[in-house]
């Protein structure tokens, strides 16, 4: 009977062991000590955070127009370079929900992302309903913001159905800790959103290399749709990509911090949304709590005197602290953790 | 800025002794029981007046109850929609209805609750009537004559003799009051017989009371007068429950209902008993340092009724904490379930449980019907709550008519948060599929059933409407329970992968 119980769950002491941080320890020690309230809204609301990553020079995919009254929705395609593909944002929105991507236009057609034309009315109706409020946080009224497309990297595309893969990478103070990327499948939608049955492919910070895969909290080993092996996921020019995420801790100031990314064929790491509240199953990605890590991040920052580390060098050491191949290493390179629980 | 744990703690420590001193406080100096032993016994009656309208004016006159030695009023109302009401005090207490004109089958409801009052702060005094001279025909004077001499030989005064006198009538063994019967129903029997001894004695209607029937009759009973001194005696089941409680729908004499206009017209009485820890005697304690004392007993009847739902949300607030950060359930709506508790708090949990599932199911296929027609999103919502109020008005009109009662009281439900609901839970079918749904429901209607048991606990109600010191002790537990860093039990299963991969990992290293 146990024995039987042990297989479905975990013990608390085990789940200590292996280090996993839990929802309530999250909300209270990362988000609650590190990410004052007061900056939520820099990155909650989608079109500040794309302003604020102009002024810093961060990648972001162009802003083409922002939608912001129901007088706008019936003429958007003004702001539009015609015939190309747009995608539709709510600036407000969460897990990507009210994300319309058409991907060619004709005449008062529009294809989605599945491929399925629908009518001019049909888009109307989505950026109406997002600007009363359909998809933000609490009900609030929107504002629409459309930019220009993502064109999937050629080195991804057996590795996601329809959509583009996006790579979420958590930022402890300015550290990248974790990185995982979230492939979509025909049970998403081709969304990449994990709740409705994307992948998540824990990369290696070092290597940029896949480290494990899951999809609904649990493992798996091929696409699903594509049948790709997912051990084989490699993401090339990595460093760029944790040196994009490191530099959203410069910009916005949040001590924990998912940055969600994306490579695009032509301009390389995009910065696509943050999230001050990232998920936890990013550590199912990686089979890796997040725990230990964050320690042995609060124990360099403690050592490090002066100024604070500039991006280059905080993805150097966490390149080199939380390499998966030599894991042993971590402790021989920093004290053991003296912390008492 | 950021404060140490054990400054939380304190915190906590504080809140509960305070608490917990306020509360030994009211206990010893204000008397206010620890426990409710001191329950009173309430009976909620309801009379309904059916009768068959044909267009004319109606007229309806019910006799109506008031205050007795045993019962004491707490509330009437009434409910006939469309009916001008009417209560008439001079003498006998009636309430009269009317209206202009009226079609088809009618219904009138008169609902009281009479508080059970075993101190008899009313004595049972009255102007006895006049003793009527008694003719009696020819075969039935010998039989009254013998039931008369043999019960008075073993009686002292009128109410053992009236007592005697019954005990003989309802014997079916006896021939003499078989012969009587056969000629006189029972309580004029007894009446006649009492006068014919010189012991005044009148024939009144009331209630035998019994928990939770439904379609009773009013049934006569005798009224024996002993000096200014009466008791109430029933001709019909005097040996079959000694401990039997009457209540008096009329104090004098007359007829109960009178209809004019319609025809076909009857009146059927329910009644309901309930426990409930008396509040009277905390009352008259608390009034003198009500300040200081914070209690509720201090306010007006009206506002303390408000307050015994009010002080039992703190309770559903703490369920709903534990429920999220030591299981980790979702919820659509972070204290929606509590309000749903609420709900089913004031009709009971089975038929709030139906209701609620019934609502929100028929509100997600209007809510659907209403997608096509292409609305602005306030719009939608606005739709969805009219529809809701139809739903909600069509369940209360089909459980009325079907005898329910409880469905009158689905209007309690908090409306706009239904309407919010089937929103919310048709966007999250749209996007994340029937699974989530299906899980974020079933987790509210989860926290607002285990909201509901904890609120339901009369031992709960008496204590926290009784000694509010306590609300700071639910306080001090929901700050702990804000300050766990700990795994959530839904936690233990969503990273188990992790701990087995470990391990996997070690067998192979």
């Amino acid at each position: 009977m146990l024995a039987k119980l042990s297989r479905y769950f975990a013990t608390p002491s085990q789940l200590r062991q292996a280090g996993v941080l839990g929802m309530n320890q999250r909300n209270l020690r990362c988000i609650g000590s590190y990410n004052p309230r007061k900056l939520f809204p820099l990155v909650d609301d989608k079109l500040q955070t794309k302003l604020l990553a102009e002024d810093y020079q961060l990648a972001i995919p162009q802003l083409l127009a922002v939608i912001r009254s129901q007088m706008d929705v019936k003429r958007f395609e003004r702001f539009l370079p015609s015939g190309q593909g747009f995608a539709i944002k709510p600036a407000k929105g969460s897990g990507g929900k009210g994300i319309l991507i058409i991907l060619e236009s004709r005449g008062n057609y529009y294809r989605k992302a599945s491929g399925q034309w629908v009518s001019r009315q049909k888009v109307e109706r989505h950026l109406s309903n997002l600007i009363s409020g359909l998809y933000s946080l609490g009900g609030n009224p929107d504002v629409a913001i459309i930019e220009t497309l993502i064109e999937n990297s050629p080195e991804f595309k057996d590795f996601t159905y329809q959509g583009v893969p996006d790579i979420r990478v958590i930022v402890y103070r300015g550290y990248p800790v974790m990185a995982m990327m979230r492939l979509s499948t025909q049970a998403s939608d081709g969304k990449a959103n994990l709740h409705q049955g994307a992948i998540g492919v824990g990369i290696d910070l070092a290597s940029g290399h896949a480290v494990q895969a899951v999809q609904h909290d649990r493992p798996v080993k091929e696409h699903p749709d594509t049948g790709k092996n997912l051990n084989e996921l490699k993401i090339s020019d990595w460093r760029s990509m944790l040196l994009l995420a490191s530099r959203c801790y410069d910009m916005t100031g949040l001590g924990y911090l998912g940055a969600d990314l994306v490579r695009d064929a032509r301009q390389g790491a995009l910065l696509l949304e943050l999230n001050a509240r990232p998920g936890l199953a990013i550590q199912l990605a990686n089979t890796a709590g997040l725990s230990p890590r964050l320690k042995i991040l609060d124990q360099w920052i403690h050592r490090i005197k002066g100024p604070e580390q500039p991006s280059e060098d905080r993805v150097a050491v966490a390149q080199k602290l939380f390499a998966e191949h030599d894991a042993a290493e971590i402790s021989i390179c920093v004290d053991q953790p003296h912390h008492v629980e | 800025m950021k404060v140490p744990r054990s400054t939380l703690l304190w915190t906590a420590l504080l809140l509960i002794s305070l608490g917990l001193a306020h509360s030994t406080w009211r206990h010893w100096v204000h008397q206010v029981p620890l426990l409710p032993g001191s329950q009173a016994q309430y009976w909620d009656i309801e009379a309904r007046v059916e009768l068959q309208a044909s267009g004319n004016p109606v007229q309806v006159r019910l006799a109506i109850p008031e205050s007795q030695p045993g019962f004491l009023m707490q509330s009437e109302h009434t409910a006939s929609p469309g009916y001008g009401v009417n209560f008439i005090e001079n003498g006998l207490r009636h309430v009269e209805w009317s209206i202009r004109g009226a079609e088809g089958l009618q219904w009138l409801y008169y609902r009281t609750q009479f508080r059970v009052d075993d101190q008899q702060l009313l004595a049972a005094v009255d102007q006895p009537p006049a003793i009527q001279e008694q003719l009696w025909e020819d075969p039935i004077e010998t039989a009254a004559a013998q039931l008369l001499r043999r019960s008075w030989q073993e009686s002292a005064e009128g109410f053992s003799l009236a007592q005697a006198l019954t005990r003989r009538l309802s014997d079916t063994s006896n021939e003499n009051a078989g012969l009587l019967l056969s000629e006189l129903a029972p309580e004029e029997a007894l009446v006649r017989l009492l006068n014919e001894a010189q012991v005044p004695a009148r024939v009144l209607r009331g209630l035998r009371l019994e928990d939770g029937r439904r379609n009773q009759r009013l049934q006569p009973l005798v009224q024996v007068f002993q000096d200014h001194e009466w008791r109430l005696y029933d001709p019909v089941n005097a040996l079959e429950e000694p401990g039997q409680r009457y209540l008096l729908w009329q104090q004098a004499s007359g007829p109960v209902l009178e209809v004019m206009g319609a025809k076909d017209s009857q009146v059927n009485f329910s009644m309901l008993s309930t426990r409930e820890p008396a509040s009277g005697g905390v009352h008259a304690l608390a009034a003198g340092d009500a300040l200081l004392n914070l209690s509720i007993h201090s306010l007006p009847i009206t506002e303390q009724a408000v307050f015994r739902t009010l002080m039992l949300l703190p309770v559903g607030a703490l369920v709903v904490v534990l429920l999220r950060v030591f299981i980790g359930l979702k919820t659509s709506g972070t204290f929606m379930p509590v309000l749903i508790a609420l709900a089913f708090l004031e009709m009971s949990l089975l038929p709030g449980v139906i209701t609620f599932l019934m609502i929100v199911a028929a509100g997600l296929v209007i809510r659907q019907l209403l997608a096509y027609l292409n609305l602005l999103l306030v719009a939608r919502v606005g739709a969805v709550i009219v529809c809701v109020i139809g739903l909600i008005a069509l369940m209360s009109v089909v459980s009325f008519h079907a005898g329910i009662s409880t469905g009158m009281q689905v209007t309690l439900f908090p409306m706009i948060i239904l309407a919010w609901t089937i929103e919310r839970m048709s966007i999250l079918w749209e996007e994340e599929g029937a699974r989530e749904v299906f899980v974020q429901g079933a987790g509210s209607l989860l926290t607002a059933i285990v909201a509901f048991l904890a609120m339901d606990q009369s031992l709960m109600r008496y204590w926290l409407f009784n000694f509010p010191g306590l609300q700071l002790v639910v306080m001090a537990l929901i700050l702990i329970a804000g300050s766990y860093t700990g795994y959530r039990f839904v936690e233990l299963w969503r990273f188990q992968p992790l701990v087995k991969e470990k391990g996997d990992r070690k067998d192979a290293g």
